[in-house]
């Protein structure tokens, strides 16, 4: 396929690091829109603020680089008054679940027809390496010198408890399961959500000793356990392991089939 | 003869993170003193895995049959 | 004959009128986070929206029911959110982006007492300056204030015209008193009502710009979803929408979103004067509070001391050329708010001092009475 086409070629390179994975997560999400044949026109990228939220200024589509943690809620005016447009959000895991965990839970909850992909790579890479909601405890961050005493989120079962009508998990090493969930997301009506596991080696791998990029896709690939392996595993197991696959895939009338009963009965009652 | 795949890196978006060079499953490439070299193309299996996992949309893999018809 | 009865008179409390001005300005989304004392205007919209094609959303908070807002804008809704206090705090972020990005879209704040929580269910008019100022850098904004009902309603759909004639947010600062306050009104027939509408581009794709430096200073803007595929961002940007760290080109956009205020403020600034024609004494005010100045003006008339009122319908931009133009022959300005000299401050600043400000405050949650101010006008 021709990634170029979807570029806004006169922006590249682009201003990630060496090795930084979140170029790696750009092109899953370009392969599934040429796959699905979607028009540029009919694409709006959203996104909050952080490194990963940069996404949207490279792709010729309609693009939103909203303030830190909220592009889910600009994202939800915006596909109230649009619903035809197809609505990606691009997130890191502090914009998503930090700053944006009420937005997140949220559009969960009212199961809003948005597909959002969380760039996860335990730290706020932009700002330089501070802890963020992800990052597991022990490791080092720049607000952790010593170790980060907070427990971390578990993104996807955050999802799902909230109520999202698809989650996945996978990791940018894991090419042909990112795309599939993407696909899957992409068409499912309602919310949601591809958490991907992503290597920041500049702010994170270097303080914690996992190596440059090569180094922590490496680890991906040796260290990632798909869901149905991990159910029958123990949780001294599945320590250090990254769990993928699909946690939820439900159908559920999502928002705003939910809103046009609103209208129907509104009527009814108001003729 | 055998078919080749033809791959080319683009050297100005490149960012020299050898990825290509650890994930290839053939090994047809080594580092070079700044960017990847295709140093065993006659390997690539057009499996397009270092096309998709090169962050900075430096390389592009075209398959033996394709890069055929278009030299023709 | 029996007189049949006007089909426009309506007894409407401020917040409805909001709302249903809202409604007649063409308003079709809103998005808002109950907080007293405003809700009323979410409800209103939550039962009228489904009717008229419109749409109503409870958010999860105020940040998000102003970021939805923007969205919607985007996508080239008029839209609006209401709030007070503690809401209009959470909303500063993202109104200083509708400023920057120019979205049009309108902030609703029935002010009540702070700071903090405050006095929820009381009136103050104490967030002038958080108006202006409270997202931070230098940013383009306007702001309206209604005496009444039927002005509310007015305001309400000026701040729309407003907000799309100028692309940038607009905030209609009522009150607690104003909001919920019940009156008989007549509303205008929906057929004389001037509806602005922002301008669409006649470039092709190919050619837009979003932040397109001519003229009019004011770009042309697209919906999002109808072909025009730009970027839109918080990050200081160049004309196409992309962001740019070049000195020149930052001074330039910047220089350009707060000349949008300077140089139209003649059309936007709006005031009403009270027996000004031959005062002695000069009386500001605005909102709620200026309708207890005008009985105390009218009280000290009676009693022969020439007092003029001043009410300012628009707060920001400030009215100092119409302050201007009338306090050279006082002898003394007065000025009535329910905070503690946010106006009086600017008038001083507007007048240069030259004349004495004797301020009239009051931050307890009780309104201005007319006899409060009256002696501040006889003293
Ligand atoms: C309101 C606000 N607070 C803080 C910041 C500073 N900030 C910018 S990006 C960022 C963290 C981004 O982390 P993440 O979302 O994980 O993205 P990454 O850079 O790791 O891809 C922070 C804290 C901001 N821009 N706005
Ligand atoms: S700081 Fe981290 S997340 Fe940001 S571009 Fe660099 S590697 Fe990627
Ligand atoms: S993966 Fe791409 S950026 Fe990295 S070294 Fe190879 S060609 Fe260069
Ligand atoms: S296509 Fe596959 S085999 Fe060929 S160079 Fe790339 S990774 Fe190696
Ligand atoms: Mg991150």
């Amino acid at each position: 396929m021709d990634y170029l086409y979807y570029l806004r070629e006169e922006k590249m390179p682009h201003i990630w690091c060496d090795g930084c994975g979140h170029g790696i997560i750009l092109k899953s999400i370009l392969r599934v829109i040429d796959k699905l044949g979607w028009e540029k026109d009919d694409i709006a990228m959203v996104s909050g603020i952080g490194c990963s939220s940069r996404t949207p200024g490279y792709v010729d589509f309609n693009t939103l680089h909203t303030t830190h943690g909220r592009a889910i809620a600009f994202a939800t005016g915006l596909k109230i008054v649009k619903p035809n447009l197809h609505i990606i959000i691009v997130s890191g895991d502090g914009d998503a679940t930090a700053i944006g965990g009420n937005h997140f839970i949220h559009a969960a909850r009212r199961n809003t027809d948005l597909t959002v992909i969380i760039y996860n790579n335990y730290i706020y890479g932009m700002t330089g390496g501070q802890a963020s909601p992800t990052t597991p405890i022990g490791k080092k961050a720049s607000t952790a010198p010593y170790g980060n005493p907070d427990a971390p989120f578990d993104i996807s079962r955050l999802a799902q408890a909230a109520g999202a009508a698809y989650v996945a998990r996978s990791t940018v090493y894991h090419v042909g399961k990112t795309d599939r969930y993407i696909e899957q997301a992409f068409l499912k009506r309602g919310f949601s959500v591809v958490e991907i596991m992503t290597p920041c080696p500049t702010s994170y791998g270097r303080r914690n000793k996992e190596g440059n990029g090569v180094d922590m896709i490496m680890f991906q690939k040796k260290n990632s356990v798909g869901i149905e392996r991990a159910q029958k595993m123990s949780e001294e197991e599945l320590q250090g392991k990254i769990i993928t696959g699909v946690f939820v895939d439900k159908e559920q009338n999502n928002y705003l089939q939910r809103y046009k009963e609103v209208i129907d009965k509104a009527k009814q009652i108001n003729q | 003869m055998k078919k080749i795949s033809k791959i080319t890196i683009n050297e100005k978006w490149c960012k020299s993170c050898e990825i290509c060079v650890y994930f290839c499953p053939k090994s047809v490439y080594d580092m070079g003193r700044f960017y990847p070299v295709i140093a065993r193309p006659e390997d690539c299996i057009a499996c397009k895995l270092c096309e998709k996992l090169c962050p900075d949309f430096a390389i592009t893999v075209t398959p033996p049959d394709i890069a055929e018809s278009i030299k023709k | 004959m029996e007189k049949k009865p006007n089909p426009n008179v309506r007894m409407w409390q401020g917040n409805v009128a909001c709302a249903e001005g809202a409604i007649a300005a063409g308003c079709r989304f809103f998005a808002g986070y109950p907080i007293t004392p405003s809700s009323e205007i979410a409800e209103v919209l939550a039962l009228r929206f489904p009717v008229v094609g419109g749409h109503f959303i409870q958010m999860e908070d105020e940040i998000a029911a102003m970021g939805a807002v923007i969205g919607g804008s985007l996508g080239g809704a008029k839209t609006m959110t209401a709030t007070s206090g503690p809401g209009f705090s959470l909303k500063q972020e993202n109104i200083g982006f509708a400023a920057m990005a120019e979205v049009p879209c309108v902030i609703v704040n029935v002010q009540r007492g702070g700071p903090s929580t405050g006095l929820p269910t009381h009136a103050a008019q104490s967030d002038v300056m958080q108006a202006r100022w409270g997202t931070h850098g230098d940013h383009p904004i306007i702001v309206l204030s209604p005496s009444s009902v039927r002005e509310t309603y007015d305001l309400t759909v000026r701040a729309f015209n407003l907000a799309e004639k100028y692309r940038m947010p607009v905030i209609l600062l009522s009150d607690e008193i104003i909001g919920h306050l019940t009156e008989k009104i007549e509303i205008p027939d929906p057929s004389t009502i001037e509806i602005i509408d922002r301008k669409k581009p006649i470039d092709t794709p190919e050619n837009y710009l979003p932040y397109k430096m001519d003229d009019s200073d004011i770009p042309a803007m697209a919906n999002f979803g109808e072909g025009y595929r730009y970027h839109v961002t918080g990050l200081a940007h160049d004309e196409t929408g992309f962001p740019t760290n070049d000195p020149e080109k930052i001074r330039a956009q910047m220089l350009r979103l707060n000349r949008k205020i300077q140089r139209f403020r003649d059309d936007i600034v709006e005031v009403e004067t009270f027996n000004t024609d031959d005062m002695d004494v000069l009386v500001i005010s605005f909102g709620s509070t200026a309708r207890s100045v005008k009985r105390a003006v009218i009280n000290a008339r009676e009693k022969g001391v020439k007092a003029g009122l001043l009410r300012l319908k628009t707060i920001w931009p400030f009215p100092d050329k119409e302050i201007e133009a009338l306090y050279k022959p006082v002898r003394k300005i007065v000025v009535a708010e329910m905070n503690l000299g946010q106006i009086a401050h600017e008038v001083e600043w507007a007048t240069r001092r030259e004349k004495p400000v004797v301020r009239v405050n009051k931050i307890d949650g009780e309104p201005i009475t007319p006899i409060e101010i009256y002696e501040a006008i006889i003293s």
